[in-house]
């Protein structure tokens, strides 16, 4: 089995033969290595996309906005993807981006998963019918776990989603009353003797 | 009163970093500090007459165990090569995580030997593999074989059996990733694991040596001496491999030099110093010169180093005789002192001996050495350009006063060799194969990037300078690493005419605790660990000072 060390490695030198730039490169090796990390087919698909990198004219994306519409050409998956990395700040304030046609739609997740951890927010990623979580790049939730190549996604839409508990009022009432059962009831006599700061609060 | 950090302008230079000397810091003593309370034992020894085979020895506590397998061949004078290019050594060895079932032993046998060609598993945490000392190993056989113990004198010159020629951990080569051991107490300081590895091998070689000496001469064969055993370390070439390190892995150089630079401060802020302190120091650096005497090199850019150290040193002992240890912040004087009279050797040399005497100080960073790098890998890209520019013109004000249009400034470019896979530097000028250079020349980029931003909105927000500016991101990021880590970056330029990069080597050897630095030419050197360290069945009660004691 290839450690994730050497998959970062290897995906770093091999974008860098491609022409990428070194910062760049190292951006993809990280993204590669989280992929693997969460069980996604990174490798696979950097390998496929580098092999017709050559021949397919993808489309480059410089400044990511809102709706991010390609006539002809795939997105490239790299440039996308770090340009979404980079621009999070400011497209977080349009609550949803959009884009139509990425190639190779596994290596651009890995760097929305990054720009969740970034934003300390939780993304939902849509690419076509398959539907991904982002936690905050600690795990990606989908429903998506084949080791396939996946070249071409041609729908693309991201929603940047409010911190918002995932259970009600209630239910945290209902295991505080739980919790609470840990709780030593205090006498005035455990007050006196107990308090190690003193009987006030503010000492 | 309190005392300022040394500036990185003045430490992170290559020739001051090429001074640095080991401490109480160093891995591998701080490994064996770790590992005293463990239970120590040799699992299996399975040596032939001549001593090829393979042995097991592992260290345990509560539920954890890793062991060392160690496989001895058979190898020809003519095949031994301390050069990374060797293909065959006189031993291979791997740190497994656990007890190694007959299974993983036949595994490991198909793999360990080949090296940089073989896989290994995320059960095996480090590997390497080491050569008989030409110089000594069939010498002492014949000494001890004969019943006598070997020349004091000519082990001294040597200071080991083995020579290792390369370690390698974290991920390499199917090794597991460090991710997965990361969190365990005892390894929470860095290159523990690879100290274990080395630290394990010197067991074996002397089991190997005495195995060897027993059947050459059943009646007439001693052991070696415990003592002199102890006097002996385990040598290491070291070469290129070593030196991109320290410039990838910028926040833990800046968690190294940080934790040397903090310490040094406190104990200068230390007002005061009692007699026992005083005199740990003393006492530590008059024995020290024993070591220093002891230093050989065919090396006229270390000779020359050793003798201002050697003279600059009796020059201190001279003032420390003299000195009132009865007065305030006795250290800092000791410091300031040396700082206007003595040589950077000599400087950095003093700084890891006033670590002696103060435990307290120094203990609480040692666990504070390693770093999680990528926390603090991706580019705060909603920064502006007027406060990149900020960082540039305070972090590298030197480097940007760098000309790299002069031929001398950018000579040299790193890269790696296609059949080796390991970093090598060449001139740009006289070998090809520089446009595929690696990311290495961070003084020739960092003023590219400045040239450009000083021609760019301050406003600019970074996301938007980078998407006309991607080639140079590897930089970007770094100048926001330095930010918050000042320590994280040499402050030279790695590609000049003159580099030394031994400095570079030098500087990684003196965090793992070497001495004897021996270079063999401007880019490889050897080096000696462990010498004078306690033995395995030693370590439940041993002075932490040993690295003072010598063979003589």
């Amino acid at each position: 089995m290839r450690s994730l060390s050497e998959i970062d490695t290897i995906s770093k030198r091999a974008l860098r033969a491609k022409g990428f730039s070194w910062g760049t490169s190292e951006e993809m090796g990280k993204s590669i290595k989280q992929l693997e990390l969460f069980g996604l087919p990174g490798l696979k698909n950097l390998n496929q996309y580098l092999k017709i990198y050559d021949q397919n004219k993808f489309q480059q994306i410089k400044h990511v906005s809102k709706n991010n519409i390609s006539e002809n050409k795939f997105h490239c998956p790299i440039s996308s993807g770090i340009g979404f990395l980079d621009q999070i700040k400011s497209l977080e304030k349009m609550n949803s981006v959009e884009f139509n046609k990425i190639a190779y739609p596994i290596l651009f997740l890995s760097f929305v998963s990054r720009a969740s951890e970034v934003l300390g927010k939780k993304i939902l990623l849509k690419m076509d019918e398959k539907e991904f979580i982002l936690n905050f790049n600690q795990s990606i939730f989908g429903n998506y776990h084949k080791n396939e190549i996946w070249e071409n996604a041609n729908n693309i839409f991201i929603n940047f989603l409010d911190n918002n508990n995932s259970f009600s009022e209630t239910e945290w009432k209902e295991m505080t009353k739980f919790a609470n059962e840990t709780f030593v009831d205090e006498s005035d006599e455990l007050k006196e003797k107990s308090a190690g700061a003193g009987l006030t609060d503010n000492d | 009163m309190k005392v300022q950090l040394r500036s990185p302008k003045e430490i992170m230079k290559l020739s001051r970093l090429g001074c640095f000397h080991q401490s109480k810091l160093s891995f591998l003593r701080s490994f064996l500090e770790e590992f005293k309370d463990w239970n120590y034992s040799r699992d299996l020894f399975e040596l032939n007459r001549e001593g090829y085979g393979r042995a097991v020895y592992s260290f345990s506590k509560n539920n954890r165990t890793y062991s060392l397998v160690c496989f001895a061949n058979e190898l020809k004078d003519d095949e031994r090569s301390d050069r990374v290019i060797a293909t065959k050594w006189d031993a291979a060895f791997v740190l497994h995580d656990g007890i190694p079932t007959t299974q993983d032993i036949e595994r490991l046998s198909k793999n360990v030997p080949k090296q940089e060609v073989g896989r290994l598993s995320y059960k095996e945490l480090t590997l390497s593999r080491a050569n008989r000392s030409v110089r000594l190993f069939n010498e002492v056989v014949e000494s001890l074989s004969n019943g006598r113990q070997p020349d004091k004198k000519v082990l001294s010159n040597v200071g080991y059996l083995y020579r290792t020629t390369a370690v390698y951990g974290s991920g390499k080569f199917g090794l597991a990733d460090r991710f997965r051991v990361k969190n365990r107490s005892e390894i929470k300081g860095p290159f523990r694991l690879e100290m274990m590895l080395v630290y394990l091998v010197r067991q074996f070689t002397f089991d190997q040596i005495n195995h060897i000496a027993k059947n050459k001469n059943p009646e007439k064969f001693v052991e070696l001496d415990k003592e002199i055993a102890k006097g002996l370390g385990i040598g290491n070439s070291t070469g290129l491999g070593m030196a991109p390190f320290i410039v990838n892995h910028p926040t833990l150089l800046n968690n190294w030099v940080l934790a040397r630079e903090t310490i040094l401060k406190k104990i200068r802020e230390v007002e005061d110093v009692n007699k026992n302190q005083f005199n740990t120091f003393l006492n530590c650096l008059k024995k020290s010169i024993t070591n220093v005497e002891n230093w050989n090199t065919d090396s006229d850019f270390q000779k020359n180093k050793i003798v201002e150290l050697l003279k600059d040193l009796k020059k201190t002992i001279n003032y420390l005789d003299s000195v009132d240890i009865n007065q305030k912040f006795l250290f800092n004087e000791i410091y300031k002192w040396a700082e206007k009279t003595v040589c950077d050797e000599c400087l950095e040399y003093l700084v890891s001996i006033f670590m002696e005497p103060f435990d307290g100080i120094v203990n609480k960073f040692k666990d504070k050495m390693s770093s999680d790098e990528d926390k603090y890998f991706t580019i705060p890209t909603e920064r502006k350009i007027s406060e990149l520019r900020d960082i540039l013109e305070k972090n590298y004000f030197d480097i940007l006063k760098l000309d790299f249009t002069q031929k001398e400034n950018n000579h040299n470019f790193w890269f790696i060799s296609k059949n080796k896979e390991e970093p090598r530097l060449g001139s740009r000028f006289e070998v090809s194969g520089s446009e595929l250079e690696q990311p290495l020349a961070i003084a020739r980029d960092i003023k590219k990037l400045y040239e450009r931003v000083i021609v760019t909105k301050n406003s600019l927000s970074i996301a938007e300078f980078l998407i006309e500016n991607d080639d140079l991101r590897h930089v970007v990021r770094r100048a926001f690493i330095i930010e918050k880590f000042p320590y994280s970056e040499i402050l030279d330029n790695t590609i000049g005419e003159h580099l030394m990069p031994i400095d570079m080597l030098r500087l990684k050897l003196s965090f793992f605790g070497a001495i004897k630095f021996d270079p063999r030419s401007d880019k490889w050197l050897r080096i000696c660990m462990f010498q004078g360290a306690p033995l395995p069945n030693q370590l439940h009660n041993f002075d932490d000072k040993w690295v003072y004691e010598t063979l003589n």
